[in-house]
């Protein structure tokens, strides 16, 4: 036999991540980190590709949100392609998107959160998952759990699978919705908006009862991007970036999104393997500039798209947004908060998809522009249910690919996340007994970003975590494993 | 035009005696799988997925280039054959780049459908990976040899029924691979006509259309079915 190579880590792992946490000499934390240990490989292993095979390669990156992939995919296709699509295309994909938004967001809320939320972050571990929560909230459960299952069908009947559809294309889509699938759309909608409208009043009785994870679970200024149209909608599919600052101001507007490289770096720190993109214009933080106001630390995802835009288009969403602008005075600064922006963006998409309905050209057959590579390079991006999502592709002449850039929303909410971790430890940790509900709000600050990372072992009801607690000389005084 | 008789799976057949084994099966409405086979083109035996067991006889049987004899004794299915049918496709799949979720012929694949009909949930050969080349020189089609089983299927279409003969094979062992012409890429061959019937021939996603995307490439064999039985009736003959 030749020699066998080894690859340590293993690879296509989702929710596999780490915490360290470092003790000064008075026993009190001096740093945090969140360690992301898993590695893919998609910007090396699509070199050499067809740029055609790119939504249906991409999307496999995985298995929550592929239509965000797809879709950036698609997009940056159709610049390769420099084509327009067609109208009733651009329409579908918007479909698509406000349905993945939903159902990703349901799942999050209901699945994954709720159980912290509504059994609280000190309760039984063995039942603290969407099984104790089926058993103490039945009703809640059930329409969390016909939430997403209302948008993954939709998904389905547009691309013909609920999850990785190969259905958005370069130059456009495959397929129209049919008359029988806008049929049980239309159906479907009701329940949904009562699901979201108990969850929503829920949510917001539970704030009271969770003021201390509010002013602690990421509670500091940063700058938001995200999406707006031209007027400052909010915005998931097309539309320019916009930057605020946590007083709400707009530092920066209308960015074409296809020049990201001039307004976004990408740092990478030894310890993990997600990297970290900062706003470039005021530079990547060192980690002792952590908490200075003015370093290039963003957050994307639900939090900040309402943060960055000035009304959501739709009457019952306007009606939250305002509530929840209320609520931070302008700018809603603690990541506790993105649960409720979650709620509040699928309360909006329903609403839209409701205002679609009659829209005849959801049911067009002239879908698809054809044509060959006329422009070596591309950019696509989208708003994926986590935030921006950004795929930029480079081919050659006949359209095999050279080089691909993806930056995902989770590393864009990397230093935050970094940030999250450290203010939760500095304020549940002193001395080296790891107090018991520790983990679990470490935990739940993480979950509050829904990271992409988490899709695989959340659903069992917890996120492996390793836990490592050091002194000042590097000594670990501490270890806890959760698998 | 002198018949034989013969058993198959215990079932007593006759067949004419140019016929091979594989076409009375496949008279009889018996199954034989095959991969490299394309019926109107010459037989090479070279996939080996349509051996079968002749009584009288220690070694397995090509049935595609095994003529019928009188009184032969024939099995298509056995626990020995399954093993090697499905050993055959394993070896297909750890030698090339086969990632069927992601391919233009997901869905109408042969090999993809080979596998699913031998049971192959897991290969426990260990995968090469061979860094392999996509052609998309041509302005109409695509060659991805991560993809390609070796079946010859479009070097003997473009010889025997185009009359191109733009498609050869080059190397040896591991490094084998179909090419075009002399080896250049496949847009820049003054010999291709850009007929197609390659395309339609591949059993796998090997050779497709420009632009397909996944599971989008299927293999439209109709063309080769009408210029094959045209031949075959004479009814070019003027």
């Amino acid at each position: 036999m030749g020699q066998k190579i080894v690859i340590d880590p293993v690879t296509r792992i989702e929710g596999h991540a780490k915490i360290t946490i470092h003790l000064d000499d008075t026993g009190q934390v001096s740093d945090a980190r969140f360690h992301v240990t898993e590695f893919r490989g998609f910007e090396t292993f699509c070199q050499g590709r067809p740029l055609w095979e790119m939504p249906g390669i991409t999307a496999r990156i995985c298995g929550i949100c592929p239509v965000s992939h797809l879709l950036a995919s698609a997009k940056a296709g159709d610049c390769i392609l420099a084509v327009t699509i067609p109208l009733a295309a651009t329409k579908l994909r918007r479909l698509m998107n406000l349905a993945q938004i939903i159902q990703s967001h349901a799942l999050s809320f209901f699945h994954l959160s709720a159980p912290d939320l509504l059994l609280g972050m000190d309760s039984d571990p063995q039942h603290r998952n969407i099984f104790g929560l089926m058993a103490a909230f039945p009703e809640l459960a059930r329409g969390g759990i016909r939430l997403r299952q209302f948008g993954q069908e939709i998904i389905e009947l547009l691309g013909g699978r609920k999850i990785h559809p190969s259905w958005a294309v370069p130059g456009g889509v495959r397929e129209p919705l049919s008359e029988t699938g806008r049929h049980d759309i239309r159906e479907g909608l009701p329940e949904a908006y009562s699901t979201v409208h108990t969850a929503l009043e829920q949510f917001k009785q539970l704030l009271h009862q969770y003021e201390r994870e509010a002013q602690t679970f990421g509670n500091f200024p940063s700058l938001f991007m995200g999406l707006v149209t031209p007027d400052g909608q909010w915005e998931h599919y097309d539309g320019n970036l916009r930057v605020v600052d946590s007083a709400g101001n707009v530092i920066a507007d209308r960015l074409d999104p296809a020049h990201y490289q001039d307004f976004i770096g990408e740092a990478v720190e030894p310890w993990s393997y997600l990297k970290f993109p900062y706003y470039r214009p005021l530079g990547y933080p060192s980690s002792h500039e952590h908490c200075r106001l003015d370093n290039g630390m963003y957050r994307v995802g639900p939090l900040a798209r309402l943060n960055v835009c000035t009304r959501f288009g739709t009457p019952l969403a306007d009606q939250e947004l305002r509530e929840f602008h209320d609520r931070g005075n302008g700018t809603v600064t603690s990541s506790f908060f993105y649960h409720y922006a979650r709620l509040i963006e699928i309360l909006g998409a329903l609403e839209h998809i409701e205002q679609m309905m009659d829209d005849p050209d959801l049911l067009s057959t002239h879908l698809r522009a054809n044509a060959g590579i006329n422009q070596l390079e591309g950019v696509g991006v989208s708003e994926a249910p986590r935030g921006t999502l950004f795929h930029h592709y480079q081919v050659d002449e006949s359209g095999l690919m050279q080089r691909l850039n993806l930056i995902i929303a989770t590393g864009q909410n990397n230093l935050a996340m970094n940030r999250t971790v450290t203010q939760i430890a500095r304020h549940f940790i002193h001395g080296s007994d790891i107090p018991e509900g520790m983990l679990n709000r470490v935990e739940a600050g993480i979950r509050a970003f829904d990271p992409c990372l988490s899709c695989s072992t959340h659903a069992a009801g917890q996120m492996p975590l390793h836990l490592q607690l050091f002194n000042a000389k590097g000594t670990l005084l501490n270890e806890v494993w959760r698998e | 035009m002198a018949v034989k008789t013969l058993i198959i799976d215990d079932q007593l057949i006759s067949a004419l005696e140019e016929e091979t084994l594989l076409q009375a099966a496949q008279a009889a409405g018996i199954h034989i799988p095959t991969l490299c086979y394309l019926e109107g083109i010459s037989e090479v035996g070279a996939c080996r997925l349509c051996l079968v067991e002749i009584a009288g006889s220690s070694k397995l049987h090509p049935a595609c280039v095994t003529k019928v004899a009188e009184g032969m004794s024939v099995r298509t299915q056995s626990d020995r054959l399954q093993k090697y049918r499905r050993l055959i496709i394993e070896m297909l799949f750890a030698e090339g780049n086969h990632i069927c979720a992601v391919c233009v012929a997901n869905g109408h694949c042969e090999l993809q459908q080979l596998a699913m009909d031998l049971g192959m949930d897991h290969v426990t050969l260990e995968y090469q990976f061979p860094n392999r080349l996509v052609d998309l020189s041509h302005d109409r089609f695509g060659m991805d040899h991560n993809r390609c089983v070796l079946c010859t299927r479009c070097i003997r279409v473009c010889d025997e029924l185009e009359g191109a003969h733009i498609w050869d094979m080059a190397g040896r062992g591991t490094r084998s691979q179909v090419i075009t012409d002399l080896n250049q890429p496949w847009g820049t061959s003054p010999t291709c006509t850009s007929c197609g019937k390659c395309v339609a021939a591949c059993p796998t996603g090997a050779i497709f259309h420009q632009g397909s995307t996944v599971g989008e490439m299927v293999h439209e064999r109709t063309r080769i079915e009408f210029i094959v039985n045209a031949r075959q009736n004479h009814q070019w003959q003027f």
